[in-house]
């Protein structure tokens, strides 16, 4: 507790840090302000703790520093989502090797009280748990595991047994807490867990995993602080972890459905049958060249531009940002609507727009845009699927009904932009392909893009 | 102990209100931001590790706090450099299509 100014510095720091995301005009210098109280507290640690050799600390900043950095520098926009669910999985590791090294040597010297016993079982197990469902959420991003739902019968019966167990594991721990082997099976337990509860999860859910994870790796800091007796970590972690819990809230009622729904039910792991259209997939696609398309965008006075995760598979945000240029030299207004789920965490819309240099003051979200739809000559559908589809207000056999999605049915055309025919991440029926002012223009978001713009530049020409 | 139970407590509920208060005002559009800020700062159990690392706790917490070290500076360096790339890359629109707020 030597270092508590230096500590109490560094809170407040991160609270200014947070506060400064309200506004994209001061989250810069907020960002500055965290990292300075980082600083304040990492060096208050350094003079005032109890430490006794500095080489191997020194070396770990080191390497830590240059992996940190290059992760930052180099790593593409459309990668962020991969970026931020690893550093998720080495916020949980370092929490729980801190735990157990913690708990080694306390029982090595003096011993541990119930409290801290506690703790320390809490910091282990959310730590572990964070790191392998982290790196779960990672490998699916990556396409390195299936994106798909993975079950197996009595999935949900088991995950819930092994949180029970660990919580009478831990239980077990805090009445005696020298029973060492208990500790590790808590740990064990941990990584298991993690590895089962992101298995059945789809990728379409990631934001909500996500944000999830991000939750826990607070908490697993927050139980370190509480271990150690350490404000600083109670603090950062407990920021952290509200953090992460309001995001996946957000998110679940993005798409209408509960925690427990997007957590055990698998979604789109069964054929759905019910929300089929009329002859089957594809068959009543309209179908348009892009020289159709480029017709309407021409003519088009308003265009919305909704993008999904298909734009960023394809790096297709500098494209659609030249291709608004061009119209809105033709003295068209282009905005952009983005779903809070569009994509695979919160705001990845947003950051790969921004990347594009798309200014944010286009952006807009759902409950601000969705009524000019009816007022707009063009949508254009850049790569999203389920937020866009009608079933979801008109069809309550469908999966997804009830989730707040774009009116973009209600525009006079709907441009959309799919690589394929085959069904959205869901595996839903999207009535909106089938809409006789709605144009389906396939291939690759990008090619296409560009032969818009060509064409757009041709005409206005 | 009790004591000191209760005092964690009071600190962690009270950061979460806080927390609460401040991160429902964060805008949609920083969401992406505001996951790499917090992972950040959350990044602060890298104190917990130094001291694992080099309080001469014996081998095996060395070893791990090492371990520790680099993982959490991983996060608090890597986290707060790649919100501010991201943040870097918000801008309104240029003023040079007319006076626009």
């Amino acid at each position: 507790m030597s270092a508590s100014l230096p500590y109490l510095i560094a809170s407040v720091c991160f609270i200014l840090a947070l506060q400064g995301l309200s506004s994209p005009t001061h989250a810069r210098r907020g960002n500055l302000v965290g990292a300075f109280g980082m600083l304040v507290a990492v060096v208050g640690t350094l003079l005032y703790a109890h430490i006794l050799t500095f080489l191997w600390i020194g070396i770990g900043l080191m390497i830590g520093s240059a992996i940190g950095a290059a992760m930052s520098i180099w790593i593409p926009m459309t990668k962020m989502p991969e970026r931020i669910a690893l550093s998720h999985c080495f916020g949980g590791l370092a929490a729980a090797l801190v735990g157990v090294s913690e708990y080694h040597h306390r029982m090595a010297f003096e011993g541990i009280d119930k409290f801290t016993m506690g703790a320390l079982g809490l910091e282990v197990f959310l730590g572990f748990l964070t790191f392998t469902g982290s790196l779960m959420a990672f490998g699916k991003l990556q396409g390195l595991i299936s994106g798909a739902p993975m079950t197996y019968k009595g999935q949900n019966a088991t995950n819930v047994t092994m949180f029970f167990a660990a919580l009478v594991l831990l239980v077990l721990l805090v009445l005696d807490p020298s029973r060492s082997f208990l500790f590790y099976l808590m740990g064990a337990l941990g990584l298991a867990v993690g590895v089962l509860a992101v298995l059945p999860i789809g990728g379409a859910d990631m934001p909500v995993v996500i944000s999830l994870l991000n939750s826990y790796a607070g908490m697993a800091s927050a139980a370190t602080g509480f271990a150690l007796g350490n404000y600083v970590l109670i603090i950062a972690g407990a920021l952290d972890g509200t953090s992460g819990f309001l995001l996946s809230m957000k998110m679940s009622q993005a798409m209408n459905r509960s925690f427990a729904n997007v957590l055990f039910g698998a979604f789109g792991a069964q054929p759905d049958t019910a929300a089929g259209g009329a002859g089957g997939p594809a068959a009543n696609y309209n179908l348009a060249t892009v020289e159709d398309a480029v017709g309407v965008l021409t003519a088009a006075q308003t265009v919305i531009v909704v993008p999904g995760y298909g734009m960023a598979v394809s790096q297709a945000q500098h494209a659609v940002r030249e291709l608004a240029q061009s119209l809105e030299a033709n003295g068209a207004t282009v905005k952009y609507a983005i779903h809070p789920v569009a994509g695979r965490m919160p705001g990845h819309m947003n950051v790969l727009l921004a990347e594009a240099n798309v200014p944010y003051d286009q952006l807009y979200d759902l409950e601000d845009i969705n009524d000019e739809f009816a007022r707009t000559d063009v949508a254009l559908v850049v790569g999203a699927n389920d937020v866009v589809n009608p079933a979801a207000k008109n069809n309550p056999g469908s999966p997804i009904y009830g989730m707040p999605v774009f009116n973009v049915d209600q525009s006079r055309a709907v441009i959309v932009l799919k690589r394929s025919v085959a069904t959205g991440f869901a595996g839903i029926e999207n009535d909106l392909f089938v809409q006789p002012n709605t144009m389906m223009v396939l291939g690759d978001a990008k090619k296409t893009l560009r032969e818009f713009i060509a064409g757009v530049k041709e005409e206005a020409a | 102990m009790t004591n000191e139970l209760l005092f964690g407590l009071y600190i962690f509920v009270l950061a979460g209100f806080l927390g609460h208060y401040v991160i429902e005002k964060v805008p949609p559009l920083l969401h992406t931001p505001l996951m790499a800020g917090t992972n950040a700062i959350s990044g602060i159990s890298l104190v917990g590790s130094l001291v694992s690392a080099g309080g001469g706790y014996g081998k095996l917490s060395m070893v791990l706090g090492f371990v520790a070290v680099i993982c959490a500076t991983i996060n608090t360096v890597g986290g707060f450099l790649i919100t501010d790339r991201m943040l870097r890359m918000f801008k309104k629109k240029t003023p040079a299509r007319g006076p626009k707020a």
